[in-house]
């Protein structure tokens, strides 16, 4: 019964002052909120970033050049640390778990044709890697195992170029020059989005590896192996695999350390996601700095009240009151006007963050526990910053309250 | 709240060499210089004295609002002395109710909710459970009709009626009043007086601080106080009675 009435001296007292309440409430209302939608758009952003590392392929493993971790020491120039054709080769045929494995050769240049040119990305790849990147061609095809062997001057477009250079007509059987090279467009592929880093997966040209050597003079290093397994579950037994066969064909001695790097989708999507999170704790923090000042609000008001309050202070101790009682009258108001700022917080955060996902096309997710998070946090701001002002109430001596004009 | 075997009931006050010093900068000010008092069960006491002469400090230590420097204090047989001040807050809830001469209610809040405002603060469980003794006491300062108004829509004597209600709620061992006539005009305060002197002829203990002498004289005894010490303490010989047909109309209004 104590407590009820408690809450209802608080509620009623709040009540008798409509505008200095809502105004003091809009500080946690505003703080909450802000809280709310930086979390609302770092989860989603969060989220994004893994469907799209999700859609890079199935099962998929990168094999790099040079180890991420070498003990602290450099290695120096002379050491053998790149990939080779006779990697991918025998990855290929003696990798039970491997589903598909290509080389990588990464470069950029010129593609002249259609309607003008474009500078874009160039990879030359063995036919597995459509299979690995699971991206199926939307026009024509990709080139076969047959191309590869001819070193023929045959050309995929990725969406992006494709449009770019042949806005209106199908590019296929068209001829372009890259680098100056004629080349014979054989497929364009469905578009696949911008990846976790932001870059556009479909600003890019297909090509064989082996012409890529051939014709791209200068650019016939290995960036990296793509591989694929046959299922999830095999991925870690694969890394094993690869790792074993790589050490065997690079020749390195047992206790020397590995002069590639073997990664996993998931730790693609880590190493993406871990930056989200960075960023949207950040923001969080920043939000969260309009909840504290929101809290100086209401302690600055309950400074205030207590003072109004003085005479009333001083009849509740006359006729009975503890000193517990006031503080606790006072602590339980300010707690009820931050309480009440964070429900507020809550239903303006969550329509913020729809509003803005309207508006902007931005990912907002909203985890069901931001919102008890706000208000418990909202009711820590409460009892800290009603602390001082209540204690202040408590402390009155009733003699001098009861004079108080 | 002992009962001692003896037929008669301690004395609702009893206070011997009762001293209190404030210390106001070096110089030390005697605002009581050993007063020695006792009060029955079921008398009505009127503290005279001009301003300065002591009786607001006698009205706080009364009201264990302030505790003496030197001296002993019984409130209804329980030493006040050396008492903390949580313990002080539950004997004035338990054994006293205040009427003071601002009404001192809380704004924007009915008079049956200013009424049961003590029971908020009673920590004895004599009223849980129970039904509200607030509308009784409503009722017994005639307020029956208007419990659920705020103070701005009540008079000032009903205002006080209110405050008196609040007062008496908790059943206290003694009512003590500073200057309860002292905001309002003569005609309303003959009938607070006379609410008073219904209640003392109930049997509730009064003490009244006042400085008019008219007043004072509804009292069965007046103390005299000058200089924190009491220079006259006698029974009154004529004993002013508001009439009870004036008491009665002021009950109505």
């Amino acid at each position: 019964m104590r407590k009820r009435a408690l809450f209802g001296i608080a509620t009623r007292s709040i009540l008798r002052n409509k505008m200095r309440t809502l105004l003091t409430m809009l500080g946690i209302v505003i703080g909450v909120a802000a809280v709310i939608v930086m979390v609302a758009l770092g989860q989603g952003a969060q989220t994004m970033i893994e469907t799209q590392i999700k859609g890079l392929g199935t099962n998929m493993l990168m094999i790099m050049a040079g180890s991420s971790s070498q003990g602290g020491v450099s290695q120096g120039a002379a050491t053998f640390n790149r990939l080779t054709i006779p990697d991918a080769e025998k990855l290929a045929r003696e990798g039970t778990t491997l589903a598909a494995v290509s080389p990588v050769i990464f470069s950029r240049g010129q593609l002249i044709g259609g309607v003008g040119n474009w500078r874009t990305a160039i990879m030359g790849v063995s036919p597995n890697y459509q299979v690995i990147r699971d991206w199926p061609a939307q026009s024509g095809s990709f080139f076969t195992e047959a191309d590869l062997r001819s070193v023929r001057r045959v050309v995929v477009l990725g969406s992006t170029v494709a449009n770019a250079l042949f806005p209106d007509s199908d590019p296929v059987g068209q001829q372009v020059q890259l680098r100056n090279v004629p080349f014979t467009v054989i497929g364009v592929l469905t578009p696949k989005g911008q990846n976790a880093g932001g870059t556009d997966q479909d600003d890019t040209v297909i090509i064989p590896y082996t012409t890529a050597q051939a014709h791209l003079a200068g650019h016939s290093r290995i960036g990296q192996i793509i591989a694929s397994t046959f299922s999830p579950g095999d991925i870690p037994a694969a890394q094993e695999e690869i790792r074993a066969i790589m050490r065997e064909s690079h020749k390195l001695a047992p206790g020397e350390d590995d002069d590639f790097t073997i990664r996993n989708q998931d730790d693609i999507a880590a190493a993406a996601s871990g930056t989200t999170r960075v960023m949207s704790m950040l923001l969080a923090a920043i939000a969260s700095i309009s909840l504290v000042v929101g809290g100086i609000g209401i302690m600055n008001i309950m400074l205030v009240s207590v003072t109004e309050r003085t005479r009333e202070i001083g009849i509740r101790m006359a006729i009975g009151a503890r000193s517990s009682d006031v503080l606790s009258q006072f602590l339980v108001e300010s707690i009820v006007i931050s309480v009440a700022g964070g429900l507020i917080g809550i239903v303006l955060g969550y329509g913020a963050s729809i509003a803005l996902a309207r508006a902007t096309g931005w990912a907002v997710a909203m985890p069901p526990q931001a919102a008890l998070i706000a208000v418990l946090f909202s009711a820590a701001v409460g009892v800290f910053f009603g602390f001082y002002p209540a204690r202040k109430a408590a402390a009155l001596d009733p003699i001098q309250a009861l004079r108080y004009e | 709240m002992t009962t001692p075997s003896s037929p008669r009931p301690p004395p609702v006050i009893r206070l011997e060499g009762v001293t209190r010093v404030y210390s106001a900068g070096s110089n030390a000010v005697h605002a009581l210089a050993g007063i020695d008092l006792v009060i029955e069960a079921g008398e009505m006491v009127a503290i005279m004295g001009a301003s300065g002469s002591g009786k607001s400090t006698m009205m706080n230590i009364l009201g264990c609002l302030d505790t003496p420097t030197a001296g002993r204090y019984e409130l209804d047989g329980t030493s006040v002395v050396g008492l903390s001040r949580n313990e002080l807050a539950d004997l004035r809830s338990r054994k006293l109710g205040f009427v003071f001469q601002g009404f001192n209610l809380l704004a924007r809040t009915t008079a049956l909710e200013n009424v049961e405002l003590p029971l908020l603060y009673d920590r004895s469980g004599r009223f849980t459970g129970r039904e509200s003794p607030a509308p009784a006491a409503l009722r017994r300062v005639g307020l029956g009709a208007r419990m659920h108004h705020v103070p701005g829509e009540l008079s000032g004597g009903q205002q006080q009626r209110v405050a008196i209600a609040r007062a008496l709620v908790t059943n206290p061992s003694l009512l003590l009043a500073d200057e309860p006539t002292g905001n309002l005009d003569s005609h309303t305060s003959i009938e607070i007086m006379a609410l008073f002197q219904e209640l003392n002829a109930q049997g509730i203990t009064i003490v009244l601080v006042t400085h008019e002498h008219d007043i004072a004289e509804h009292a069965q005894r007046i103390v005299e106080m000058r200089d924190g010490r009491i220079v006259r303490d006698a029974p009154v010989t004529e004993r002013r009675m508001a009439a009870p047909a004036q008491a009665a109309a002021g009950v109505a209004a």
